[in-house]
């Protein structure tokens, strides 16, 4: 990955993405020969949005290469409701970090923090955009079930708002993944995403209903549907119970389908799922660790291969 | 010399921009920011036979001659413009419009959401996509709808 920053999914490349999680194995093999690999750096977790877990990762995945972090502790009482702008406020924290792991509730933040700042930034979720680094960390759990050739992958749930299938999506077309998009209407893939697949060619199929497709999956990828999308709760109780997973629904299902989910889940998978070999979505949220490990390590030494030609790398 | 030659040729020094599509005549203005505070002489024909769009608009404005950066981002409203340049009376230099790779600036972003609508010091960027412009922050795409978020 020659990149100083990680925006979006669709900056990059099969080769980018396959060095990445090659590197997540090697992490994974021998985590103790990274352990001191950035000590002294830190890394400044800028989260304007509630998180727990993907702050955590980074957090966990950071210090396990022997980094610091910093954080904003909670945004309504940091300067962000002063009124203070992104743009001011990424300025100032690049003085305090090497890198910059950006969530925000506002589509573009990332690519607009990445304009103001030299230190690398991660997007961890800009509003309904892109969550590049969950889609390396799928793409890894991918990978190691079935590997990232010839893959038929359902999609499922909220496609219209989930960032993570954004991104996801945006990915698999560097693999010529055939893509099985399943979603009530009214949360069926936006118009931006979808011109994206169209232009790379890909192969995509909309549908209402999983099980006219869950027989030739290799991969189901189930997101949670959100209360506050439908107007009315009622409705949203029906929609999603139409979506909804359980053990008996996958007896018919290939006995190597591998179930994902970014999480947290709600109730779209039933517990019973975790105790069959489908599930994965635990080992999948692990993984983001080696994921997170590897891309900042990238980051990092892009931008100090950057530093040390004395000037910026081709962006 | 018919009417229609009469009102595009009858400045001294500017631009006129011809095959206007009609009712973009505003628009063109305002892509151009040219709200008659500058003190340009701008005149306007709206709704002008034309044997090539049926009826067109044509905008004129003197002592200024457009950039072709300028010239530019007209082709997203009036595909079919033309951009005379007249000095002293005479058409030096003619024109048609081409479409830009990017056009930064003049159009705002349709997505509420968007960090280019929260505040930020920013100024807009779309890239010129197949039939529309795209969000270079949100990637959203506008296509027909383009005059209505251009930034007056
Ligand atoms: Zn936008």
């Amino acid at each position: 990955m020659r990149q100083d920053h990680l925006i979006t999914a669709t900056q990059l490349s099969r080769d980018d993405i396959e060095a990445v999680l090659d590197r997540a194995r090697a992490v994974a093999d021998d985590p103790a020969a990274y352990a001191d690999r950035h000590a002294g750096r830190v890394l400044a977790l800028c989260f304007f949005e509630p998180s727990t877990r993907t702050r955590m990762s980074f957090d966990s995945a950071a210090k396990r290469l022997g980094m610091n972090t910093v954080g904003m502790g909670d945004v309504d009482s940091s300067s962000v409701s002063k009124g203070e702008s992104l743009s001011d406020t990424v300025r100032v924290i690049e003085g305090y970090a090497d890198a910059l792991v950006l969530r925000h509730p506002s589509e573009g933040a990332a690519t607009l923090a990445g304009e103001r700042v030299d230190v690398p930034v991660v997007n961890a979720g800009d509003g309904a955009g892109q969550h590049p680094s969950q889609t390396l960390l799928d793409l890894h759990t991918i990978r190691e079930d079935h590997g990232l050739d010839d893959l038929t992958i359902g999609i499922m749930g909220d496609l219209k708002y989930g960032r993570t299938v954004h991104s996801l999506a945006a990915a698999l077309t560097e693999f010529d993944a055939n893509q099985h998009f399943i979603s009530p209407e009214s949360l069926r893939l936006p118009r931006s995403v979808r011109f994206d697949l169209h232009e790379t060619g890909a192969q995509i199929r909309e549908h209402e209903e999983l099980e006219p497709v869950l027989d030739e999956l290799d991969v189901l990828y189930v997101t949670r549907i959100q209360k506050e999308r439908f107007p009315d709760e009622n409705e949203y109780h029906r929609v999603a119970g139409e979506y909804r997973i359980d053990a008996e629904m996958l007896d018919d299902a290939p006995d190597d389908l591998t179930v994902m989910h970014p999480l947290p889940r709600v109730d779209e998978i039933a517990p019973e799922v975790d105790e069959t070999d489908h599930a994965r979505y635990f080992e999948q949220a692990h993984n983001g660790i080696p994921v997170r490990m590897a891309l900042l390590d990238t980051l990092l030494e892009n931008a100090n291969a950057a530093g040390d030609e004395g000037s910026e790398v081709d962006r | 010399m018919s009417e229609h030659e009469l009102r595009v040729s009858k400045i001294r020094d500017g631009t006129v921009i011809d095959h206007v599509e009609a009712g973009q005549a505003l628009n063109v203005l305002a892509i151009l920011g040219i709200d008659g505070s500058e003190g340009f002489g701008v005149s306007v024909g709206m709704n002008v036979p034309s044997d090539r769009l049926g009826r067109k608009d044509i905008v004129k404005v003197e002592d200024r001659e457009l950039s072709q950066s300028e010239v530019d981002v007209l082709s997203l409203i009036a595909p079919e413009a033309t951009i005379n340049i007249v000095r002293e009376f005479e058409v030096v230099e003619k024109n048609r419009v081409t479409r830009p790779d990017s056009v930064t600036g003049v159009l705002s972003c349709p997505n509420r959401n968007c960090i280019t609508n929260a505040g930020e010091p920013v100024q807009t960027r779309f890239d010129v996509v197949t039939d529309g412009v795209r969000c270079d922050y949100c990637a959203t795409i506008l296509r027909a709808d383009i005059a209505e978020h251009i930034d007056v």
